[in-house]
């Protein structure tokens, strides 16, 4: 049964919440939709869920018109990044809540609220009230909401994004766990999120977003070594691939009277308005590089993150060691120029260390 | 420090509790007072101070025509408009509050928050500019001097008040909440009645609370739309206001009209120490 949209679109004022939005998502899949806060992503899993109605365009599920059928007959189901449950329900009967509305005999409701709560990982806590538990114990509550269902579609919106650190790499990693083996092979599996790196995790079909329309769409792995734009490329990496505005002559590239030998998939370019980009991680501090000034050193767990300046050119390296840096301090950088990707001036891929429009 | 907050603490509960409750004290003497206790000098305890007596509470059961006011009738027309009142405009209030919370009306420049002023627009104006056009209109539906005119008129009166609260409540009610509901199976009745509503019996409380007490204390209106036919407490109270002002009568029914008040209260108040109104929405 697959879920195939046409042309979505969604317009409640001056902005494209949805601009023709169109994919052909298949049962068993996991499908991540990635792009920054505001950019539709919410919108686009209320559309599916039947909460809103697009302006124009179609939803077919398993060749019926979706957006014929209303929100409490379509058999999806959400989880929201706020912890949303009912509060004056216990955690049992928020679990079984979607359960007795189908009229299900008791005795099966228990057994199978049992189950989402096992799959959880919240047995015993099924008399607790809402309000008693945690932020990630909400959540997973809400998750097992959704899961007890046996719905078709299940829609994730951002469900970590208001946890702290440690909780949601332990969340994710249950997740994971739960997406490859939990879930019945018909259910469809969209889950959005801001974070590039969650996104590359669950390693699923990804759709970025951007503005309400669709940027690209393909496997996690294509869309970080080969994005098709500039901003596909900022929107899938954290922190943000640099972009330096440089020349390629006689293979060489040249910025800010620096001067690297270019790679062999950049060195045929040479048009105007060239961009290059390189990840923050493909910087390395090193004694013979290239002198920039530092603008802003932040530590974030084991990394630290340097904001470099060197005339109008800016530039983001990620260390993987914590290092104390003052501002104005000079640090020397070498670049992993052998990975770096070209963008023409229009914001499309020229070219990629991936092969990715190579040449 | 410690003993001095507890010193603290507990003088000024001392000094408010018998600033609330002395006058209950005083009015609960006075009414087993006669006039000759009440005229002749300062006195405080029954049977040492004075004898007491049940005169001013005989007179309030008393049919006029043996000297008293018989309250009995107006105090259970009271109660039976101000609850009938109540129900209906909390009823129709919390409708008309969740469809002004959840859904968008437009009729050229009015939008919700239009309407919702509009409603609060009619506790604006004094009641002297409502009570013309209230008599005429009941006086051209003949309903004048009835319990049904009364509680037309009330629930005009005390709806604005359940939809002002109500939709301040139901804003805070996160619309994500409604909505899972619908993704759970419910269609938008059973969304409203099995989740929304049973998180909202808090603001139910107190719109309730408020329109019991603003509907059980007019005098205006009740004194205005009604004659002969039906009268309510308050009206009938006043009334008892003769040449000398009969105070162990007057102190009896300030009681008895009060008991339904605190009645009320303590109820919430049990309801309240449950823990049940605490944490229902974050």
């Amino acid at each position: 049964m697959d879920l195939v949209a046409n042309n979505l679109s969604y317009k409640p004022d001056d902005q494209y919440h949805l601009n023709e939005v169109s994919f052909n998502f298949k049962e068993g899949n996991l499908y991540t939709i990635l792009g920054r806060t505001l950019s539709g992503k919410t919108t686009l899993l209320k559309t599916i869920a039947g909460l809103l109605t697009p302006d124009s365009g179609e939803i077919e599920f398993d060749g019926k018109n979706f957006l014929k059928i209303p929100v409490w007959e379509r058999n999806v189901a959400m989880v929201y990044q706020q912890f949303i449950n009912y509060p004056h329900l216990n955690v049992f009967e928020n679990i079984a809540f979607p359960l007795k509305q189908r009229k299900i005999d008791q005795s099966i409701i228990k057994e199978k609220v049992m189950d989402a709560l096992k799959s959880v990982g919240l047995l015993g806590y099924e008399n607790r009230k809402i309000q008693e538990l945690s932020g990630g114990q909400q959540q997973r509550v809400s998750l097992a909401r959704s899961l007890v269902k046996n719905a078709k579609i299940l829609l994730l919106d951002e469900p970590l994004v208001n946890l702290d650190y440690k909780l949601r790499e332990q969340l994710r990693e249950e997740f994971k766990n739960l997406f490859s083996k939990g879930l019945a092979d018909e259910t469809i599996l969209i889950y959005s999120t801001t974070d590039p790196r969650e996104t590359m995790e669950l390693n699923g079909e990804v759709i970025v977003l951007d503005e309400g329309k669709v940027l690209q769409v393909g496997p996690a792995k294509e869309i970080f070594e080969n994005p098709n734009s500039l901003k596909v490329a900022e929107i899938s990496n954290d922190p943000p691939m640099n972009i330096i505005e440089a020349k390629i002559l006689d293979n060489h590239i040249r910025f800010e009277g620096i001067d690297v030998e270019a790679p062999q998939h950049l060195s045929k370019l040479t048009e105007d308005g060239l961009k290059i980009g390189l990840r923050s991680s493909d910087i390395e501090l090193g004694e013979n590089g290239h002198e920039f000034e530092v603008e802003l050193a932040e530590i974030s767990g084991s990394e630290t993150l340097l904001h470099l300046k060197r005339g109008d050119t800016k530039i983001i390296v990620s260390i993987e060691e914590v290092l104390n840096f003052k501002i104005h301090d000079k640090v020397k950088i070498n670049f992993k120029i052998g990975r770096a990707y070209a963008f023409h001036a229009d914001g499309k891929l020229a070219s990629s260390p991936f092969g990715g429009l190579n040449g | 420090m410690n003993k001095l907050y507890i010193f603290l603490k507990y003088f000024f509960i001392v000094v408010w509790t018998v600033f609330v409750v002395a006058p209950f004290l005083w009015a609960l003497t006075t009414s087993f007072k006669d006039f000759q206790s009440v005229n002749g000098g300062v006195t405080y305890i029954p049977w040492v101070d004075f004898e007491p007596n049940l005169e001013g509470w005989k007179v309030l059961i008393k049919s006029p025509a043996k000297g008293g006011v018989d309250i009995i009738e107006p105090y259970f027309n009271s109660l039976f408009v101000t609850c009938t009142a109540s129900l209906i405009s909390i009823i129709l209030g919390t409708l008309s509050a969740y469809a002004l919370s959840r859904y968008t009306f437009k009729a050229g420049f009015v939008k919700n928050n239009d309407i919702t002023f509009f409603f609060i627009s009619q506790r604006i104006m004094p009641p002297i500019v409502l009570s013309i056009p209230f008599f005429l209109f009941l006086s051209s539906i003949n309903l004048l001097d009835s319990l049904t005119g009364l509680i037309v008129v009330y629930i005009v009166l005390l709806m604005p008040i359940a939809v002002w609260i109500m939709v301040d409540f139901f804003n805070k009610v996160p619309r994500e909440i409604d909505e899972t509901a619908l993704i759970d199976g419910c269609n938008p009745y059973q969304a409203f009645l099995k989740v929304v509503l049973p998180n909202s019996i808090p603001g139910l409380i107190v719109a309730g609370m408020f329109c019991i007490i603003f509907g059980w204390i007019d005098f205006f209106f009740a004194f205005i739309l009604t004659f002969t036919e039906v009268q309510l407490l308050p009206v009938k109270i006043v009334a008892l206001n003769s040449s000398v002002t009969p105070w162990w009568s007057l102190s009896a029914s300030a009681l008895v009209s009060v008991a339904p008040l605190i009645i009320v209260a303590f109820i919430v108040e049990r309801y309240l120490s449950k823990g049940n109104l605490s944490g229902a929405i974050k």
